[in-house]
């Protein structure tokens, strides 16, 4: 009855979380809509877009293009991988490329998943029920490059069972940052302990993200501070009954 | 070619412009002055120093100025050659020294006063700022080098902020060779942001504002 | 990207100090926290506005930089000051030495510039026998120290009372004091006989105002005042970016500073000074320089790409808000400008091989672009700096085993078959014991455990999913 929707999973979650994008799929079929996924697809270039190699990007960018030009609606659990396309991909093919209008074409059917709940399917509760206190962490990408505050926390509020404690520095660097983690480590890891310093000064036990790459850098850090928290994708939260 | 050519040469190389080419209009000045009565610019005005640990005292007339100040000194005071201040008779006060013209002698009495007294030409309520334009009446160093500036101001002058300020003067440098704000006491927070206030200019601010124009 | 094994260790050290990273998160917090006040729609309802049109000043004067610079030139000629044009920073301090000879002057005031510390100013006079006094309190307490500033806005920031305590016994022979209001007295005694004896002022500029051949500065303590007042000359020292047209611009300009930096809504102080003291004012300094300082601004003009990096008005904001600069501080960035700023225009002036890691010191997560009162672009910036660095490296045959892994990784994202085998090796292989000993792995697991490789792929597992609804 609604149509069809492309899921663009992201490399990180095809690989290491795919229970993520099991639960995005699970989700927007419950809502109606008929999933599909690409098997093509593979990476939106951000990962060498952001250490410099731009070349490199672009070849994986259009390798993107191709695999999903025809699609109506891409949607993608990732704030930070729909900004690369959504944002980025202008860099990577400047006006007068050859593919400028594809991406032009493109990039507003581009959906991080969120967004996609509440602006296109326009639903709040997606009748999902989670026992917990969670706390909200704002992807950087998500919040100052596609404006996503407020959506991820309606769509929270409607989970029965769920409880929102709201840390003092949501907003602030979990400090994955791709290749910034391992090239200074110290650093990034530094950032994310500031971070769980506040989350736990929340009572919270669950960290909530639209990125599955914040989650992974907090987890990381999490489990070598020997601390009890537990980080889930938005999407597993919706999911879940 | 001379340094100043060589320079400005290479601007215009870096931007692809050739010399004396006239620039597109910039954007228009962006001036907002909001309405505020008098009443409102003086709550405004009083609230913003305030904040700041500065103080404001209304009085009706130049003699009640006189007056005010009066009370105010227990020490040796410098006072700026203001028309205001003369008017109200402030110069002719105990312990007040005035009317110096020489530099060096004003640097001086500066130098081992407790207050600074000054008028202002003008000033803003949104940030409760005085606005003192150098001038033949108006000095640099007498709200400066005191640790207390006190200014009498006729309460007309009182304009809503720095778009009505730079409204009317548009170009202070064909007046002045110095137009300085003066927002509050001299304040500093280089040492553990811990406030300290009168670093190196006055550590209190008192404006008085007169409800009586002078010319 | 490469970084010396020196300061990857200093960036460490910087991390791993528990007394510095308390001061420096703790003042970056409360300037952030003010900043934010400070600008929210019920104290500033057109913020908004006020930044895009700051940024549109800024980009319409550097755009006709020629025009403007000239203007100003004439306005302050036509006041009685002299305008000096300077291409390095050498020259500015030879042209202060030799006017400061001339004059028979030995002993200056300086308030705080950070043109001048891009220059070491300071380091050039001190060759020339002159004495040269920093009066801001912060900048006073630091040249005791011998320091640079950590901070644009806030350069002691750094420091504790106990530091200063020590600092001012130390280097002034005084009895030692811990509390700030005390130790700030201590530095208003002291300086005020500097400022009432020094026979040059020297001052930087936060803007010059081509409409006028007008100087403004900013500030907080007064100490600029007395520096441009009480010696009988001023010489102000300015990057050729500080040009705004007209003297109707400062609102806008001075509104989104002080708020930006600082949380105030105005400065203590604004001066705005045009030329010397005039036939019927009572003082003033008789002599009045502004010394237009080039020192690689052109190069970045010349780029329009990049040419926003000169639109920073040094409020800060930037610094508070990168949670990088609060981890490694002031001290770790290469050049006298720290944080994201300095991360996109230490390159730009040094040239990329000197320090080629400051783009990559961040996370790419734009809250700097977010505080910024000028709307510079600064992740934008990073990532066409970090293109530029791969592409020199490229040239000089540099960093070599990184570019093979992008090119590898490049060829793999368009062969998805080949992706999904490799993934799957990889997840298998991460099982393998030794595979942590392997760089990226070994970098990321020093400081966090690594995810468990998921059983199966997404895909196997959709495959399995969609097999499984088959009727």
């Amino acid at each position: 009855m609604y149509g069809r929707v492309s899921l663009f999973v992201t490399c990180l979650v095809d690989q290491l979380f795919p229970n993520v994008g099991l639960a995005v799929a699970d989700v927007l079929e419950r809502l109606g809509y008929q999933v599909e996924f690409r098997p093509q697809q593979t990476c939106c270039g951000q990962p060498a877009f952001n250490s410099g190699y731009r070349e490199e990007a672009q070849a994986v960018a259009e390798h993107f293009i191709r695999v999903f030009r025809d699609a109506d609606f891409i949607v993608v659990p990732s704030g930070s991988c729909t900004s690369m396309i959504t944002h980025h991909f202008f860099e990577l093919f400047p006006a007068g490329s050859d593919l400028r209008e594809e991406v032009e074409y493109l990039a507003p059917r581009v959906w991080e998943f969120s967004k996609f709940l509440l602006e296109v399917a326009k639903v709040e509760d997606v009748g999902a029920r989670f026992e917990g206190v969670v706390t909200y962490h704002d992807s950087c990408h998500a919040l100052r490059e596609l404006g996503i505050r407020e959506g991820p926390r309606r769509l929270l509020a409607k989970v029965r069972g769920l409880t929102l404690r709201e840390m003092s520095i949501a907003e602030e660097c979990c400090g994955f940052g791709g290749t910034f983690s391992i090239k200074f480590p110290e650093v990034s890891a530094g950032m994310a302990r500031t971070k769980i310093e506040s989350i736990l000064k929340t009572g919270a036990s669950t960290i909530v993200s639209i990125d599955s790459s914040c989650l992974m850098q907090l987890q990381g850090v999490i489990a070598r501070m020997g601390v009890p928290l537990e980080t889930k994708h938005l999407a597993e939260i919706l999911a879940s009954r | 070619m001379n340094g100043r050519d060589a320079l400005l040469a290479e601007v215009r190389q870096a931007l692809g412009r050739q010399k004396g080419q006239a620039p597109p209009p910039p954007p228009p000045p962006r001036i907002v002055i909001p309405e505020l009565s008098l009443p409102q610019r003086l709550a405004l005005f009083r609230s913003r120093l305030e904040e700041l640990g500065g103080k404001v005292l209304e009085v009706p007339t130049l003699a009640a100025a006189r007056q005010a100040v009066a009370e105010l000194l227990d020490g040796p005071a410098v006072a700026s050659n203001s028309l205001v201040l003369a008017k109200a008779g402030i110069p002719s006060l105990p312990r007040v020294v005035s009317g110096l013209r020489d530099a060096a002698a004003l640097r001086e009495a500066c130098r081992n006063a407790a207050y600074g007294i000054t008028s202002a030409d003008f000033a803003l309520a949104e940030t409760g700022t005085l606005v003192l334009m150098a001038s033949a009446q108006e000095d640099r160093l007498v709200s400066l080098l005191p640790p207390v500036h006190i200014a009498v101001v006729p309460v007309s002058r009182l304009l809503s902020g720095l778009d009505e300020l730079y409204n009317r003067k548009a170009k202070p440098a064909e007046e002045t060779s110095a137009m300085i704000l003066i927002t509050g006491p001299s304040r500093s927070a280089d040492i553990e942001m811990i406030l300290v206030r009168g670093v190196h200019g006055p550590r209190l601010v008192q404006v008085i504002f007169v409800d009586e124009d002078v010319e | 990207m490469i970084i010396s094994a020196e300061r990857k260790q200093s960036i460490e050290r910087a991390v791993a100090d528990p007394k510095l990273q308390l001061a420096v998160y703790s003042a970056t917090a409360r300037l952030k926290q003010k900043r934010v006040e400070a600008v929210s729609p019920a104290e500033l309802p057109d913020y908004q506005q006020l930044r895009e049109c700051a940024h549109q000043l800024k980009k319409h004067a550097l755009e006709n930089l020629d025009y403007y610079l000239e203007q100003f030139e004439a306005n302050v000629l036509a006041h009685g000051g002299k305008v000096i044009f300077a291409q390095t920073g050498k020259q500015v301090g030879e042209f202060i030495a030799t006017l400061a000879k001339q004059r028979g002057v030995s002993l200056l005031v300086k308030s705080k510039s950070m043109t001048t510390e891009e220059i070491h100013l300071n380091e050039a006079l001190e060759r020339e026998k002159l004495e040269a006094v920093e009066t801001d309190l912060g900048e006073y307490i630091l040249q005791l120290a011998h320091e640079r500033p950590f901070h644009i806005v806030a350069p002691a920031v750094h420091k504790t009372r106990h530091d200063v305590a020590d600092i001012l016994s130390q280097k002034l022979g005084v009895q030692r004091e811990e509390v700030p209001e005390h130790q700030a007295m201590i530095a208003r005694r002291t300086l005020r006989e500097k400022f009432l004896a020094a026979g040059i002022g020297i001052s930087g500029a936060n803007f010059l105002v081509a409409d006028s051949g007008a100087v403004v500065l900013v500030e907080n303590e007064g100490n600029a005042r007395l520096c441009v007042s009480a010696p009988p000359i001023h010489v102000a020292v300015a990057g050729i970016e500080k040009i705004i047209p007209r003297a109707q611009d400062l609102p806008v300009f001075l509104k989104l500073l002080a708020r930006s930096g600082t949380g105030q809504r105005l400065t203590v102080y604004t001066s705005f000074l045009s030329g010397p003291r005039r036939a019927a004012e009572v003082d003033g300094p008789s002599e009045f320089y502004v010394v237009l300082m080039n020192n690689g601004r052109t190069k970045l003009l010349a780029d329009s790409s990049k040419r926003e990096s000169l639109f920073c008005i040094r409020c800060g904001a930037c610094l508070n808000a990168c949670p990088v600069y609060r981890k490694i501080g002031g001290h770790n960035y290469p050049w006298a400008y720290s944080g994201p700023i300095g991360a996109i225009i230490t390159p730009q002036y040094q040239g990329l091989s000197q320090d080629p890691w400051l783009p990559y010191a961040s996370s790419l997560c734009g809250a700097c672009a977010e505080v910024c009162p000028v709307k510079i672009d600064i992740p934008r910036i990073l990532l066409e700096l970090r293109h530029e660095v791969t592409r020199e490296e490229r040239r000089q045959g540099k960093n070599g085993l990184e570019r093979f892994a992008f090119r590898a990784y490049s060829w793999v994202m368009r062969k998805p078959k080949l992706y999904a085998a490799a993934g799957r090796a990889a997840a298998l292989g991460a099982r393998l014991p030794g595979m942590l000993s392997l760089g990226p792995a070994r970098l990321w697991a020093s400081q966090r455990e690594t995810p468990k490789p998921a059983a199966a792929s997404f895909r196997q597992l959709w495959r399995q999913r969609q097999a499984g609804r088959l009727p």
